[in-house]
């Protein structure tokens, strides 16, 4: 049968048609999915904007070191909390930077058998665990035992939130190292462990120190473990036996007052956190990522917070 | 001289250090392990009294009373909290997650990237400047501009929307959970896409699909796994996720949690151990009754992120494998 002009033009008609509709539809989702993009960022633009703005005006000298007034005054700062979140951080980091080093090398180096393969879905787990939860399990392991909070339950709690994320980024960095590193190390006759050490870490530096910085960042804003083990105090950090105080918490406490002035001082802590936090995460982010010819810049692109 | 030296080193066997290093990085990468046995049976022992005291019935009991000598506990309504709060969280945070994830991965690298670097920030902030953001700001306009209206239009027919606005209820705290799983599901949707083989959306482009169309035909049903995965991963953080919640929930306890609207007060697994934790004496019921809700906690969280990492897993070595072939 051939197809007379007649036909063509009913197909054409048909075809328009149909195509019209279509494209309606893509066009629409188009816009549905923009704006989901849109959607998603007006929190983080309105968080950033009220944290700045509401905080910048209860920054000062004072209120930055002196320990808090009474409950409602509105006097005194949060200089107790700044220095009990640096020194939590740093003990933190002490426990957990080596543990999960050394087990990012085990499962880098010594990966290819049962063992680590269990130990890499388990840590994955490990890390959704509620943070809560560790909380609780490091209330029960020192606070309990000891009898009093502690500021090593809390630096414990945070470690056990920070080592997964370590040893995930370190082991994907150190796979990173060309194997042909190890063989020229190991044809040199380098024990293993100067190779690791010496040869394949300084290949895979700059990945380790991202992850490292960005566990970091993520353990400085977590304070539901730090209810249960460090408490929050008003005082200035005296002894390891007694409660200490830390920016998420006091915010956390600032908050639950019914006075303006506690609500402005809370602003203004989580303006420190959020320099601090988002200081560390940025800077880290945007000096490796643009690094030239740095192979951790795709790591790092991806996003190595343990979202792969 | 120069023979002995060779003789003498021990050709093929490891030197002593060597070992001791690989027992280091064992010792370290069984340390995880270590923890989550200890966990488990830490938390097992310590909230024994519960158990001996209620059995299992503690999961499906509804009081909460921590009053010296009329102490009686169950965890049901704050099971009931977690799990609605959550839902609903997904509910509205998934859709938007895979279009954000939808976006990106087709959006040019130099829009793309600065994109999904914006929206992984969102993961950045801390918990609890959300609880802060959401209890000054937020919920101020979330109950103006969307309760209000919503109760105005159907408070009298849908029960749901019953209950007189206040913003610290069930529906804030959701979207403020919503508004924290985005960056999770997005990131780990956008990975899963990126997986489908290039042929395949080329080969639904030929078909003359529309964009649209070609997500249809090539990316969904190839990326289903995964973006289930995803979203399971999302409902993982909503259930263990604590400050906002706290901040945002309203905080009430026992029976009162358990609520038919979406506008009153409710608990979550991890805001009553939150709120809780520090006054309850361990001498009491009320410590291990604690102890027991967080101990049900960890077994929803575990379950939902053991399936969650076994289906993303099994996605991305899909991809793998399809790459290689």
């Amino acid at each position: 049968m051939t197809t007379t002009q007649q036909r063509r033009l009913e197909y054409r008609a048909l075809f328009k048609q149909n195509v019209g509709k279509r494209l309606a539809v893509d066009k629409a989702v188009r816009i549905i999915i923009f704006s989901c993009v849109i959607i998603a960022i007006i929190p983080l633009g309105s968080i950033l904007v009220e944290v700045f703005k509401n905080g910048i005006t209860a920054i000062s000298y004072e209120f930055l070191t002196e320990v808090p007034g009474s409950i409602g005054s509105g006097e005194g700062g949060i200089g107790p909390a700044i220095q009990g979140t640096l020194i939590i951080i740093g003990l933190s980091s002490m426990i957990g930077v080596p543990i999960g080093v050394m087990s990012g090398i085990f499962l880098s180096e010594y990966g290819d058998n049962q063992l680590a393969r269990t130990i890499r879905f388990f840590n994955d787990v490990f890390m959704e665990f509620p943070s809560i939860v560790l909380g609780i399990f490091a209330f029960l392991m020192i606070v309990l035992i000891l009898g009093h909070f502690s500021v090593w339950a809390g630096a414990f709690a945070l470690s056990l939130i920070m080592f997964p994320i370590v040893a995930r980024t370190t082991e994907e960095s150190l796979k990173m190292v060309p194997v042909t590193y190890r063989e020229a190390g190991t044809a040199l006759g380098l024990k293993k462990w100067v190779i690791t050490f010496r040869i394949v870490i300084s290949g895979a530096k700059s990945g380790m120190i991202t992850g490292i910085l960005l566990s970091v960042s993520r353990i400085g804003g977590e304070t539901a473990p730090l209810i249960m083990t460090i408490l929050g105090s008003s005082q200035f950090f005296s002894s390891m036996d007694v409660p200490m105080d830390a920016l998420p918490l006091r915010i956390w406490r600032l908050s639950l007052l019914p006075y303006d002035s506690a609500q402005l001082q809370g602003w203004g802590a989580a303006l420190v956190l959020i320099i601090i936090i988002l200081g560390i995460n940025l800077g880290v982010r945007y000096y490796f990522a643009n690094k030239k010819g740095s192979i951790f810049g795709r790591l790092i692109k991806q996003g190595v917070s343990g979202k792969k | 001289m120069r023979k002995e030296l060779l003789k003498s080193s021990k050709v093929g066997r490891r030197p002593i250090s060597d070992k001791i290093f690989r027992i280091g990085a064992t010792a370290a990468g069984v340390y995880v392990l270590v923890m989550i046995v200890f966990l488990t049976f830490q938390l097992i022992s310590e909230s024994y009294p519960i158990w001996e005291e209620n059995g299992l019935s503690f999961i499906t009991k509804t009081e909460w009373n921590a009053v010296e000598g009329r102490e009686d506990f169950g965890v049901l309504p704050y099971i009931f909290g977690t799990l609605v709060t959550s839902a609903l969280a997904m509910a509205i945070g998934v859709p938007l997650s895979i279009g954000i994830a939808m976006f990106i991965s087709d959006a040019p690298a130099k829009i793309g990237g600065p994109l999904g670097f914006l929206v992984e920030l969102l993961a950045a902030v801390p918990s609890v400047i959300y609880g802060l953001w959401g209890l000054f700001v937020f919920r101020v306009y979330f109950v103006d501009w969307v309760e209000k209206p919503l109760h105005d239009a159907f408070g009298d027919s849908i029960w749901i929307f019953s209950g007189n606005p206040f913003g610290l209820d069930i529906l804030t705290a959701s979207v403020i959970l919503a508004i924290m799983i985005i960056p999770t599901v997005s990131a780990v949707s956008r990975e899963v896409m990126k997986a489908v083989p290039q042929q395949q959306k080329e080969a639904a482009y030929m078909l003359g699909a529309t964009k649209w169309e070609m997500f249809k035909l090539a990316v969904f049903p190839y990326s289903k796994t995964g973006l289930i995965g995803a979203s399971i991963l999302g409902l993982g953080r909503a259930v263990g996720e604590t400050m906002a919640v706290t901040m945002l929930i309203g905080n009430a306890t026992g029976i009162n949690a358990i609520t038919s609207s979406f506008f009153k007060p409710s608990q979550t697994m991890s805001s009553i151990i939150a709120n809780e934790f520090v006054e309850a004496s361990p001498a009491s019921l009320h410590l291990p009754a604690l102890i027991g809700v967080a101990l049900v906690l960890l077994i929803i969280a575990i379950c939902i992120n053991v399936v969650a990492h076994i289906l993303v897993t099994r996605m991305l070595k899909v991809k793998e494998g399809a790459i290689n072939n």
